[in-house]
Parts: structure tokens; C-alpha cells; sequence
């Protein structure tokens, strides 16, 4: 913990969990999918459904997706902006079951260049989030690190060739989980790493055999938001 | 992290360095930072503050409308000149008030500790600025002195109210202001911890109730009884009076408080004033809203 967790961060409120750890699940699904939004399903589930409209958890998660952060005084008039940057998108209810957080949220949308994501995201207190499914398979990153989530056939030989060519460029791996539908299925890996991974590595992965969908988190700042 | 007032008050008698200055070393080298660097985050953070004040509009109402002029009000009846609590105390009123009304209509504000305590260290912090005329620099160091005191309460018990209830929310912004109040006029490591002690112990047992589950009632209220409480431990302090129980042992008793709370009036919005009849119908009433629109 940082004396800057402590005092601060600068956010708009009203509430950590809420409001900036909402609006940090929508940076990281904007991250993760690469590229401007067109199109967006947001469902709500449990206390973000519950109370989320009196601490602007739909407006937060919008501003998110807009690439704003969490100190960025437009989040409030999010849904304006959404429609001068050609954002639409829907807002609902969900029931994501039992065993999801409380504050989580399942976005579901399309890029400007075509490319399709879902995801679920938690807000677990304090603003800190958690993405816990992507594209249907379960994972656990908090988007903290650059992150590579790469979707493949689960056969033999598929975790050694992409930790291979992470080596080769030089990549560290911070921390990685392994994840599978069932035996046989699609599996998904995630990797955090600790360095930034060059496009051109990320087109190799996405080339290789075996290999569904490639997916990164950049940390690399966007400059000022692509969308707005 | 220190995790003691006693190790913050050890230290201070064998370096001799001012409390900032050993609460800012402390998280220099835990987060591999200059302390240039830190500086100028928390000298960040204090110019976020001022702008937070200055940032309040009286017509300005939250999502659900139940809050958002109650500074508004403060303001006029202050500026009429009579009010019961003085010059000084109602314009630590008004600024809690202004802060945590802000924070509830979606403004921009510096949590601290939380989002929801947002307006007690501003409001103690600014106004004693204005009242003696005291630099910028000496009011960041002012800040590391409430960051440290957070942190103590973080590491032995809780800065979340889903946890310890409101104690762990206003009652530890108003033991940080106490404690940064007393240091920057001059008290010692152990004033400042004393300070912090008897503001946490005025609040200890605070129960987490929000109506609606919002950050709105009673919450921008009791940041007024932070700030209020926090100016209160610091005078009796400066006065010489001493909280018999010592400040560590305050903050332990804070949490086995918030491990015997009933979840209820921990920040899930059922249980305490949120289960009044009034409140049931508050909710109510902001849940047709939402159907409606």
C-alpha cells in the first residue's frame, strides 16, 4: 500500500468501488479490445445493479469505455460524449449467479475496426477491479500489468510455444493462469507480464496454429482518449 | 507502512526528524521512490483539495436528489454572523459539507482515506491554512502526517466501512486531521498520536447505514462531525489532556468493534438508519424512478 492510496486518489465521486472501480473495468475492456468502441452491452449485476444508478456506475462504466480516468471531470456527462463519439449503447439488468462479485458488470462489445469482445468485471473495493471471464472462459487479472489472454485449442505444445516466443522477445512473465472449458476444448492463458509486447509479436501469436483469438492489455498511454 | 504510533514515536526520538519526514521516508523506500517524486504527489494531492472547495455549486443535486445544497444553506447562515459554533467551526462546517456534498453529485474529489470521508481532512486542513496563514509546504507535510496516521489504522484494523462500519471511515479521517492539526502547529510524535486517539475514540462504534445504499444520508453529514470532532481532540490535546488508553490500543479496539458489527451496519444499506420506515420508502422510491425512465 502507497500513502497515495490513502490520501487519494483524485477521483469523481461518490464512491470507490462504484464509480472509479467502475469506470477502471471500462478502461481495461477498452484496452483489451484495442481499439475505439462503436457498440456496447452493459449488463449490471448485484449491487451494481442495486445501487448503481445513484453512484453513476452506468455513467462510469461509459466513461471508461470513452478511455476517460477515473479524475476526469466529463464522467458525469458521459452519455453525452458517448454520442459525439458515435458510442451506442445499452444498459441492463443481469443476474451473473451466486458465485460473481457483487460489483460486477458483463460488457459485451464491438470495436470500430469490427473486432468482438465480453468480458466480466468486479469491482473489489477500495477502486481496485478484477476481470473475471473473458470471452466466455474464466480468468483473474487485474489489468495492473501489460496482460496477453490468448484463447486456443487445448492440445499439447500450445503453453510452450507462446511462453517460447515471449522469451525470445525478450518478455518476463509475471504471473500466469491456465484455464479450460472442459478436456479437449478451448482453453484460455493469461499471461501479466512485465514488459510492453510489440505488435509484431502479437501478430505472430495470432498466426500460429492452434491459436483462436489473441488478446492484449497495453499499459502504454493512449495520449489524449482515441474517442473523445 | 508504519503499523504503530509507537515505532512513529520511537523513531522520531532517536533521528530527531520531523514525523513527515519519517512517514515520508518510510514509503519511499518501500515503493522504491524519491522523495522528490512523493513530494510532488502529495503536494498534488493538496492543490486537488483546493480545488475541490472552490469546485462546489449550491444548485447541484445528486443522482437520487436527496443531497447536494446542504453547504449551500451552511454558507448563507455563516454569512449571516451568528452562528452558535463561531467564525472558524462553521467554516470547517461548511467545507465539509461543500466537499462531501460534491462528492455525491459526482464532482471530483481526493479520497481520503475514502471517497465517502472525503470532506473532514480537506475542511480542517484548508481552514486552518486560511485562519493562520501557513504556507503551502508546511500544509503538504501536513498531509504525510495524515497519510501516516491513515496507514496505521489500514494496517492494524481497516480503512473500509464494508468492513469496520463508519469508525473506519470518518472516525479515521478524523483521527488523520487530529493528528495532522496537532503536528502542524507544533506538537510532538506523541501529541499527534494522542490527538489521533481521542478523535477515533469520540467515534468509535459508528455504524456504516447508508439510505438507499448510497454515499449521500447520513454520510455528508458525519463528515461534518468528523471535522468537528478531529478540531476538538487537537484543542484538548494542545490543553494537555491525554487519552488513558494509548493510541495503538485505540485503533485494536477499533477493529474487534468492526469484527463484532453486524454486517447490517456495514455498508450494505440494511440495517441502522437505513432500515428506518422512512429510508425503506427513500428506496423505494428511487427504484420506481429507475423503472420509470
Amino acid at each position: 500500500m502507497k500513502l497515495t492510496d490513502i490520501i487519494g486518489p483524485v477521483m469523481v465521486g461518490p464512491s470507490s468501488s462504484h464509480t472509479a472501480g467502475a469506470v477502471r473495468i471500462g478502461n481495461a475492456a477498452r484496452r483489451l479490445l484495442g481499439q475505439p468502441v462503436r457498440e456496447a452491452d452493459i449488463g449490471l449485476h448485484g449491487s451494481f445493479l442495486a445501487t448503481g444508478r445513484g453512484h453513476g456506475t452506468d455513467k462510469a462504466l461509459v466513461a471508461g469505455l470513452l478511455a476517460m480516468s477515473v479524475d476526469d471531470r466529463r464522467i458525469p456527462d458521459s452519455f453525452e460524449w458517448a454520442r459525439h463519439a458515435g458510442l451506442s449503447f445499452t444498459i441492463h439488468g443481469v443476474d451473473l449467479g451466486d458465485s460473481a462479485h457483487p460489483n460486477s458488470a458483463k460488457l459485451t462489445l464491438t470495436g470500430v475496426k469490427g473486432k468482438q469482445l465480453e468480458l466480466v468485471g468486479a469491482s473489489i473495493g477500495g477502486g481496485r477491479i478484477v476481470i473475471t471471464e473473458l470471452d466466455e472462459l474464466p480468468v483473474n487479472f487485474s489489468g495492473d500489468f501489460p496482460t496477453l489472454i490468448v484463447h486456443n485449442e487445448d492440445l499439447p505444445g500450445h503453453v510452450a510455444r507462446v511462453t517460447s516466443l515471449l522469451s525470445e522477445s525478450g518478455i518476463n512473465i509475471a504471473y500466469m493462469q491456465l484455464n479450460r472449458a472442459h478436456r479437449g476444448g478451448q482453453a484460455v492463458m493469461v499471461l501479466e507480464c512485465d514488459q510492453e509486447i510489440p505488435e509484431a509479436v502479437l501478430q505472430h501469436l495470432q498466426a500460429m496454429e492452434g491459436i483462436v483469438k489473441v488478446t492484449y492489455l497495453s499499459l502504454v498511454p493512449e495520449g489524449e482518449s482515441q474517442n473523445v | 507502512m508504519y503499523d504503530s504510533f509507537a515505532s512513529l514515536e520511537s523513531d522520531e526520538k532517536s533521528t530527531g526528524l520531523p514525523l513527515w519526514k519519517l512517514i515520508q521516508q518510510e514509503d519511499c523506500a518501500e515503493n522504491g521512490q524519491t522523495p522528490e517524486a512523493s513530494y510532488e504527489e502529495m503536494a498534488h494531492m493538496y492543490g486537488a483539495m483546493k480545488d475541490e472547495d472552490a469546485d462546489y455549486d449550491p444548485r447541484r443535486f445528486s443522482n437520487s436528489g436527496l443531497v447536494g445544497d446542504e453547504a449551500g444553506r451552511m454558507h448563507e447562515y455563516r454569512m449571516a454572523g451568528n452562528t452558535i459554533s463561531g467564525p472558524f467551526m462553521s467554516l470547517v462546517m461548511e467545507r465539509a459539507l461543500k466537499i462531501a456534498d460534491s462528492n455525491a453529485c459526482m464532482r471530483r474529489i481526493v479520497a481520503s482515506p475514502t471517497a465517502g470521508s472525503c470532506g473532514v481532512v480537506p475542511a480542517v486542513l484548508l481552514s486552518i491554512q486560511e485562519a493562520r496563514d501557513i504556507p503551502d509546504e508546511q500544509m503538504v507535510q501536513a498531509l504525510y502526517v495524515a497519510g501516516g496516521i491513515g496507514g496505521i489504522i489500514a494496517s492494524r484494523a481497516t480503512l473500509a466501512g464494508a468492513e469496520g462500519g463508519c469508525q473506519a471511515e470518518v472516525g479515521a479521517a478524523s483521527a488523520m486531521a487530529a493528528g495532522a492539526l496537532v503536528s502542524l502547529l507544533g506538537g510532538s510524535a506523541e501529541q499527534t498520536a494522542n490527538a489521533a486517539a481521542l478523535a477515533l475514540k469520540n467515534l468509535l462504534g459508528l455504524a456504516c447505514d447508508p439510505v438507499a445504499g448510497l454515499v449521500e444520508v447520513p454520510c455528508v453529514k458525519r463528515n461534518v462531525v468528523g471535522a468537528v470532532n478531529a478540531i476538538s481532540a487537537a484543542d484538548m490535546t494542545m490543553a494537555g489532556i491525554a487519552s488513558r488508553i494509548p493510541p495503538d490500543e485505540v485503533i485494536d479496539a477499533m477493529r474487534t468493534i468492526g469484527r463484532r458489527m453486524d454486517p447490517g451496519i456495514r455498508e450494505t444499506g440494511t440495517g441502522g438508519l437505513a432500515a428506518t420506515p422512512t429510508a425503506e420508502r427513500i428506496r423505494k422510491q428511487i427504484r420506481a424512478a429507475k423503472q420509470g425512465s
